[in-house]
C-alpha cells in the first residue's frame, strides 16, 4: 500500500514534541549558543520527567525494548511505527534546537546501538536507566584522531579479554554528549574497539562503558562552529576494565567472515535516518522562519505558478520546499523500512547524504535571501546555518555515505571502489 | 498509516507495463525517433495493457476505479521504456480522466465509452499555449458565453494527433478561470496547424491548434453549466508528467551505470572512479526522493485532498531530476553519449522538455 497518512500516535508525538520545542528549546537556543559548555539542566530535567511520564522507556522503539514482566497479557499488535515516531521526534526537537536535542536524556545514538545489536539482557541493563530517578545521557565513541570515515574498520582502540572482563585502551575524539554521558550523568558510552587487531574489520565490536568506570576519562571539550549546546568530548581509556557482558554482538572473531562486524554496523542503518531527520528539522525551521520574515517585511509568496512567472525569492523558496519535502519522504521511507524489518542500508545512506546537502543548502540560501537580516545574530538563521553543517559531517560525511551508496548500487565491495 | 510499497494489484500492473516497456518501447524507441513516427501496433499494444481502462468504472465502459497512484506507477514504467511512445499511449487519458473527474453524468455516459471501448483512438487534449510564460491557471485562449453557446478563440500548441483527433478537450479561460470544453475536431473555426518539431519527442505527432470564433453548445463545457474546479486536473496532469519523467531519469541512470561498469579507462572500469561513482550515487538518490513527491501528489488526489502544491513540487522536482540525471548519463558515456546510437542523448532531449509536458497525460 502506498499511503502518506501520518499515524495518529505519531501525530500525538508531533504535538507533544512541538510544545517542548516551542516552550523549552527556542527561547533558550540563542543563550546556549552564546554560552558553550553550559549545561541546559532545565531542558534535560524537563525531558527526563516527560520521558518518565510516557513510560520511561526512552525513545528507542518499543519492539526493541526489554520485555516487561513475564506472563503479562500480550498487547494487541498494531503496525510497527516506532522508528517513524522516533524520526518525527528527532525532526521536531531539532526544529526546536539541534544542540539541545542532542542533550536529550532519552537514549539517542548509544541506545540505538544497544537496541540494534544488544541481547535482551543487555537491553534490560542499559536501556531501562533512561526511566530512572535521574536523567542520564548516552553517547557513541567511534572516531579516533587518525581516522574518521575509515571507521570502524581502522579502529586502534583495543579490547583485551581478561577472564570475566574486557580491558580497553585507546583514545576517542568527537564523542557527541560524551561529557554529559560520562561525567554530568550516570549514563554510558558505546565504544568501538577491536578484539583482534590482526583480524581487521572482522575484529571490531561495540562495547558499553558506563559512567564512573575507572580508567575512562573525558580529557577535552571542543569549541565548535555550531551545535554549541551539545558537548563534543575526547575520551581516553586507560586499562579501563568493563564486564565481559558489555560487548554488543558476538564475542567470536570469525576471521574469514565479517558477520559480527556487519551485525554491529546495523546500528548505522538505525542511526543515520535519525541524523537525517534531525537535519531536516533545522531545514524546516529555517524555511518557516524565512517565510515568516518575508511576510513581516511585506514580501508575499504566490503559489501554484510556473517558474517562468516566479520572482527570484519565490523560486528559491519553492526549490527549498521541493528539496525539503522530497528528502523528508525519503527519510520516512527509510524508517518505515526499519519498522517493517526490511533492509534499509541503501535508503538510510541516501537519506543521510541528501539531508546533509539539503540542510546546508537551505540554511546557506536563507542567510543570503534575507540579506543583513539573515546574517544578523538577532535572528536564528545564522545560527542554524552554523548548526546545519554538522549534518554533512557526523555519522559519516557526505562523501563516505556517497561511497556506501555507490558500492551498493554498483554491487561493488571495498576492493573495487575505495 | 505510512506505506511505501505498491499493493499486489499495482505490482501486477507495473510488471506488465514493465514488460511492454522493455520488449516493445525500449526496443523500438531509436527507430521511432529517427523515423519521426510511432508504429500504430506499438501504441495499440500499450493501450491493451488497460492502464486507462482500469481507471474508468464499468458504468462508463471501463473495468475499474481511478487511482492516481496506480497511474503514476504505470507512467514511470512507460517513461522508462520511451517517454514519447508513453505519451501516445496515455494521450486518451488526458481526455478521459478530466471527463471522469469533472464531467456531468451525461458527459461521462456519452463520452467515456467510445474512448475506452475497443482499440486506441486519438482522443486528446489541448492544453499548452505557445507563450514563454504559459501558466495553466491563466490561459490566453478564451471562452465567452454568447446566446447559450460558448465561443472559443486562441492558439494551442503541442496537441498530439490533432490532425486525426477523434475528440478534443480544449482548455480556455472563461471569465479568467480555466475551464475544459469538448470541441469537435471538425467544428467551424478550428484550424490544425502544421506538424510541430521539437528538441525531443520526435516520434510524437503534435500540432498547433487555432481556434477562431469556434462556437460550441453549452453542454460541451466540462461539468456543464456549473463548470469545474480546474486545479485538481492541473495537479493530475502534473503528477502524470512527474511519473513519466522519473521513469525517463531511471532509464538514463541505469543505462549509464551499466556502461560505467563495462567501460574501462586505463585498465579499470570508470565506475571504480569516485568521480563517476558519486555522480551515480547522487542520481540514484535524487530519483528515489523525487519519486516520493510524485507518489504523494497522486495519493492526495486519490484522497480527494488539495494536491496543488504537492503536484507542482513533484513536476518541478521531476523536471530538474530528469535534466540532471540525463545530462550526467550523457557525461558518463563521454563522447559516446553524444552519438545517437546510444539512447542517452535522446533521453536528454526528451528530459529537457518535461516542464512543457503537462497536459499531455493525466492520472
Amino acid at each position: 500500500m502506498i499511503s502518506f497518512e501520518i499515524p495518529e500516535k505519531v501525530r500525538n508525538t508531533i504535538t507533544l514534541m512541538t510544545m517542548v520545542a516551542e516552550n523549552m528549546m527556542r527561547p533558550v537556543a540563542r543563550y546556549f549558543d552564546d554560552h558553550e559548555h553550559e549545561i541546559p539542566w532545565d531542558y534535560i530535567n524537563m525531558m527526563h520527567d516527560a520521558n518518565k511520564q510516557m513510560g520511561g522507556g526512552g525513545f528507542v522503539p518499543s519492539s526493541d525494548k526489554p520485555k516487561k514482566a513475564e506472563g503479562e497479557a500480550p498487547k494487541k499488535e498494531g503496525p510497527r511505527i516506532g522508528y517513524q515516531r522516533l524520526a518525527y521526534s528527532a525532526e521536531v526537537l531539532s526544529w526546536g534546537d539541534t544542540g539541545l536535542y542532542l542533550c536529550s536524556p532519552v537514549g539517542l545514538l548509544g541506545a540505538a546501538a544497544v537496541a540494534a545489536t544488544g541481547t535482551p539482557e543487555q537491553k534490560q541493563r542499559f536501556l531501562t536507566r533512561f526511566g530512572g530517578d535521574k536523567p542520564v545521557l548516552d553517547a557513541m565513541a567511534l572516531t579516533e584522531s587518525h581516522a574518521g570515515s575509515a571507521m570502524p574498520a581502522e579502529v586502534r582502540t583495543t579490547a583485551v579479554r581478561d577472564g570475566d572482563s574486557w580491558v580497553l585502551n585507546g583514545e576517542k575524539i568527537f564523542v557527541t554528549a560524551g561529557h554529559k554521558a560520562l561525567v554530568d550523568t550516570q549514563g554510558f558510552v558505546v565504544v568501538w574497539a577491536t578484539i583482534d587487531p590482526t583480524a581487521g574489520r572482522a575484529g571490531v565490536r561495540p562495547f558499553v562503558v558506563e559512567a564512573g568506570t575507572p580508567g575512562c576519562t573525558v580529557t577535552k571539550l571542543e569549541h565548535k562552529l555550531g551545535i554549541r549546546a551539545s558537548d563534543t568530548a575526547s575520551v581516553v581509556f586507560q586499562d579501563c576494565r568493563i564486564p565481559f557482558g558489555n560487548i554488543l554482538g558476538s564475542p567470536e572473531v570469525e576471521k574469514k567472515t565479517t558477520e559480527g562486524f556487519k551485525g554491529a554496523m546495523a546500528t548505522f542503518d538505525a542511526s543515520r535516518p535519525m541524523v537525517a531527520a534531525s537535519a531536516l528539522g533545522v531545514a524546516r525551521a529555517t524555511l518557516e522562519l524565512v517565510k515568516e520574515l518575508l511576510a513581516q517585511n511585506g514580501v508575499t509568496l504566490r503559489t501554484g505558478i510556473p517558474r517562468s512567472r516566479m520572482t527570484n525569492t519565490e523560486r528559491e523558496v519553492m526549490d527549498m520546499e521541493i528539496l525539503l519535502r522530497s528528502t523528508w519522504l525519503l527519510v520516512l521511507k527509510s524508517v518505515w523500512m526499519m519498522d517493517e524489518k526490511k533492509p534499509n542500508n541503501l535508503e538510510a545512506s541516501m537519506g543521510k547524504v541528501r539531508a546533509g546537502d539539503v540542510v546546508v543548502r537551505i540554511t546557506q540560501k536563507a542567510v543570503e535571501l534575507l540579506g543583513p537580516l539573515g546574517y544578523s545574530r538577532q535572528n536564528l538563521l545564522e545560527k542554524w546555518f552554523r548548526d546545519a553543517k554538522i549534518n554533512d559531517l557526523y555519522e559519516g560525511t557526505g562523501q563516505i555515505n556517497r561511497l556506501i551508496i555507490a558500492r551498493r548500487i554498483l554491487d561493488y565491495g571495498r576492493r573495487e571502489l575505495a | 498509516m505510512f506505506g511505501f510499497e505498491p499493493n499486489e494489484e499495482q505490482k501486477m500492473l507495473v510488471d506488465s507495463v514493465q514488460r511492454y516497456a522493455l520488449n516493445d518501447l525500449r526496443a523500438g524507441a531509436h527507430d521511432a525517433d529517427e523515423a519521426g513516427e510511432l508504429p500504430p501496433a506499438l501504441i495499440e499494444k500499450g493501450w491493451e495493457l488497460g492502464v486507462l481502462q482500469a481507471s474508468i468504472p464499468e458504468a462508463y465502459g471501463g473495468f475499474g476505479d481511478r487511482s492516481a497512484v496506480t497511474g503514476v506507477l504505470a507512467a514511470e514504467e512507460l517513461g522508462w521504456g520511451d517517454l514519447t511512445a508513453g505519451l501516445a499511449v496515455m494521450a486518451p487519458a488526458a481526455y478521459a480522466i478530466p471527463i471522469l473527474a469533472a464531467g456531468t453524468e451525461e458527459q461521462k455516459k456519452a463520452l467515456l465509452p467510445p474512448v475506452v471501448e475497443g482499440e486506441w483512438k486519438p482522443f486528446v487534449s489541448a492544453y499548452a499555449e505557445p507563450n514563454l510564460d504559459f501558466y495553466a491557471g491563466e490561459m490566453r485562449t478564451t471562452a465567452e458565453r454568447k446566446n447559450g453557446s460558448y465561443v472559443l478563440n486562441g492558439v494551442k500548441c503541442m496537441v498530439p494527433f490533432a490532425d486525426q483527433a477523434a475528440g478534443m478537450l480544449v482548455y480556455a479561460a472563461l471569465d479568467g478561470k480555466t475551464q475544459g470544453f469538448l470541441v469537435p475536431p471538425k467544428a467551424s473555426g478550428v484550424r490544425i496547424g502544421e506538424r510541430e518539431a521539437w528538441c525531443g519527442l520526435n516520434a510524437l505527432p503534435t500540432h498547433s491548434l487555432h481556434l477562431e470564433g469556434v462556437k460550441i453548445p453549452a453542454e460541451a463545457r466540462l461539468g456543464g453549466d456549473a463548470g469545474h474546479d480546474p486545479l485538481p486536473l492541473i495537479a493530475a496532469t502534473q503528477a502524470a508528467t512527474s511519473g513519466l519523467a522519473i521513469g525517463l531519469a531511471r532509464a538514463a541512470y541505469q543505462y549509464s551505470l551499466a556502461y560505467a561498469k563495462e567501460r574501462e579507462v586505463m585498465g579499470i572500469p570508470i565506475a571504480q572512479k569516485q568521480s563517476i561513482a558519486f555522480m551515480l550515487a547522487e542520481m540514484a538518490t535524487d530519483i528515489e526522493a523525487i519519486r516520493l513527491l510524485a507518489w504523494e501528489a497522486a495519493w492526495l488526489l486519490d484522497e480527494g485532498r488539495d494536491a496543488g502544491q504537492a503536484a507542482l513540487m513533484a513536476v518541478l522536482g521531476a523536471a530538474d531530476c530528469a535534466m540532471m540525471v540525463t545530462d550526467r548519463a550523457v557525461q558518463i558515456l563521454g563522447g559516446h553519449g553524444y552519438i545517437r546510437e546510444h539512447p542517452v542523448e535522446r533521453w536528454m532531449r526528451n528530459g529537457r522538455g518535461v516542464p512543457n509536458f503537462p497536459g499531455l497525460a493525466m492520472v
